[in-house]
């Protein structure tokens, strides 16, 4: 029944409706959305061009998309920019200009936000499920005292999504029945950003009044670094193909082979919780229910046995291919292509046989 | 300096989960049930910050319905000192949401004044990773989510978070609210003559309206149902043979 009543209301069918009280659901409401955008180098981040990609998930023809970016310096301005053409349903770019925003601290950031929807009165905020999104988006929910949903990765109606539970074990249909704003965090994966836009149509970029601000925004946590490993390799979460290992790599060392293998393929290298906890790679390579979700063109794992936390973080890659000497391996049950054999072997043979990507 | 910590009860994470024919939720019934493994490192690190001199008390809490006390001896078998249960049987088209957690934890460290909360940052049954960051909005505290090291030092806690670019060090005042990523530590196992002495502590019991709090969910549950399976893949016997499919075949070299 309650599929039933999913797809008779799906958007542009409004005149649908088994009962009256699903009609009344069904009534066209405005739709205007909020997108929390992150900027690196004088671009929108591409995890943040799939937000807007969910937003025009949530109303193509009458959705006012405003998109909100903070920071300092020239970069803001650049990617402020970018952003302004970056989809033609972004109507406005808002500019938090200010030192307070110039790292991702959540205090400063919720206010922001809460601020900039008590203003612009948005029926939909969306964010990323980046660590950035995730930190900020459920406390500025809890000042606006709403409910947001987690890492939306399908929207069925402007308020009606889908999202994976149990580490992807099973799919949650939820409908959000509470006050604007509708909050939600997204799936990167699941929403791929439209193509650059026409020249044609660029939105005003206009600057946030900051005068919410006052000294307990930014008094009580300080930013002090970020240590991050310097990588030429592409960006894990983005890249067209990524190359895994597990336990079964054994050391730092030999993850250095996967290093030169990722090279020849233009790939980003991931990992297994438990090489990460082994201490072969640094956590920001980790692949699962807790690290990172990346579904690529083409998923290949070394030595990954397929614990149920790491195949919720790539089991919807395109192609996957998988490497392990245990044949009863559970990662052969998600894997196109498999190989039964020393993964050391593999890796090496696979290294003189594929040609240089150019 | 009084530590409280939240913990949930949860289908154990060893269980292969299964989606009820009927499409209302996941099977719990007959299900090994255990404390959510972030809420266990939460747990294990207040548990270090005592013994460390940083903290004299370690308070543990959870909501939930009455089976969840066992999730509550787990804590005090592993060390916690005193325990807090606020009652609440689940409805599970309507289910109790991080937000009214979170304001039921707000009240509790109204009512406990401690100097730093820590929860584990999500729960492995919902995913939702949200009740911290919004019990420290709800408080006005700062707050240090994913957190992979924690150093108290009289008026600050310095903690070190796992983000997608490495390794984020930040600074709070406190009191704060901490989330524990996994590699934080690694939780004790309580031992026989603590789970013994465990069943002497005391267990507070209240209800969501003792602490005149709001539990409304803005959010129903439509459906769930089983995520689609990957089709059943080849094995190759070789290098050449894997090269061939992936150009000729997937088409993506």
């Amino acid at each position: 029944m309650a599929a039933m009543v999913v797809g008779a209301l799906r958007r542009g069918t409004a005149t649908a409706g088994g009962s009256s009280r699903s009609f009344a659901r069904s009534l066209p409401r405005p739709v205007s959305t909020l997108v929390v955008a992150e900027h690196e180098g004088g671009f929108v981040k591409p995890s943040s061009l799939s937000a807007l990609a969910a937003a025009e998930a949530i109303g193509k023809d009458d959705n006012r998309v405003s998109l909100l970016l903070g920071g300092s310096g020239p970069g803001l301005h650049k990617a402020a920019e970018h952003a302004a053409s970056s989809h033609p349903l972004v109507s406005e770019v808002l500019v938090a200009d200010s030192d307070v925003f110039a790292h991702p601290l959540a205090e400063p950031w919720a206010e922001l936000l809460r601020s900039v929807q008590h203003k612009g009165g948005y029926s939909h905020v969306i964010a990323s499920s980046t660590s950035f999104g995730k930190n900020l988006l459920p406390r500025a929910a809890a000042l606006l005292d709403v409910s947001p949903v987690t890492d939306v990765t399908s929207i069925s109606e402007p308020r009606v999504f889908v999202r994976p539970i149990y580490a992807g074990n099973a799919l949650c249909t939820v409908r959000y029945t509470g006050e604007d704003p509708c909050m939600m965090s997204i799936r990167s994966t699941s929403f791929s950003p439209t193509e650059a836009m026409s020249e044609a149509k660029v939105a005003p970029i206009t600057q946030v009044d900051l005068s919410f601000l006052s000294e307990g925004s930014s008094g009580k946590s300080a930013w002090v670094n970020l240590k991050s490993q310097d990588t030429e390799r592409p960006d894990l979460a983005n890249a067209p193909v990524v190359v895994t290992g597990g336990r079964g790599l054994k050391s730092a060392e030999n993850f250095k082979v996967l290093e030169q293998l990722a090279e020849k393929l233009g790939a980003a290298v991931g990992a297994t919780r438990a090489a990460v906890d082994a201490g072969f790679v640094p956590n920001e390579l980790q692949v699962g229910q807790t690290g990172k979700i990346v579904a690529p063109e083409l998923y290949m794992a070394f030595g990954v046995s397929g614990a149920i936390q790491h195949l919720a973080g790539m089991r919807d890659s395109k192609v996957i291919v998988a490497v392990n000497k245990d044949a009863d391996a559970p990662i052969f049950q998600v894997a196109d292509y498999g190989i039964v054999a020393d993964l050391f072997e593999v890796l090496d043979e696979l290294l003189k046989k594929l040609p240089d990507k150019k | 300096m009084k530590i409280l910590v939240a913990v949930k009860r949860v289908v154990d994470y060893a269980v292969k989960v299964r989606v009820r024919p009927d499409r209302t939720g996941v099977e719990t019934a007959s299900v090994k049930m255990s404390m959510n493994p972030f809420c266990e490192i939460a747990v294990e690190e207040a548990l270090r910050l005592r013994e460390a001199g940083a903290a004299t008390e370690v308070v543990a809490a959870t909501v939930g319905p009455s089976q969840s006390a066992d999730t509550l001896r787990t804590a005090l078998a592993m060390g916690a000192d005193r325990a807090v249960h606020v009652l609440h049987d689940p409805d599970p088209s309507r289910p109790l949401l991080p937000l009214a957690v979170a304001k039921i934890l707000r009240a509790l460290a109204l009512q406990e004044n401690p100097g730093l909360v820590i929860l584990g940052k999500q729960a492995i049954d919902d995913d939702c990773n949200q009740t911290g960051q919004m019990l420290a909005g709800l408080l006005n505290w700062p707050q240090g989510t994913f957190a992979s090291k924690v150093i108290l030092n009289k008026e600050k806690a310095t903690v070190e978070r796992e983000v997608d670019g490495g390794i984020e060090t930040i600074s709070l005042d406190l009191p704060a609210v901490i989330t524990t990523d996994l590699r934080l530590n690694q939780p004790r196992y309580a031992t026989l003559p603590n789970i013994m002495k465990a069943k002497s502590k005391v267990i507070k019991k209240v209800t969501p309206e003792d602490l005149d709090v709001d539990i409304r969910s803005d959010m129903e549950v439509v459906e769930v149902t089983e995520p689609p399976k990957r089709k059943a893949g080849v094995i190759l016997s070789s290098v050449d043979e894997l090269i061939d499919r992936l150009k000729n075949e997937a088409r993506v070299l």
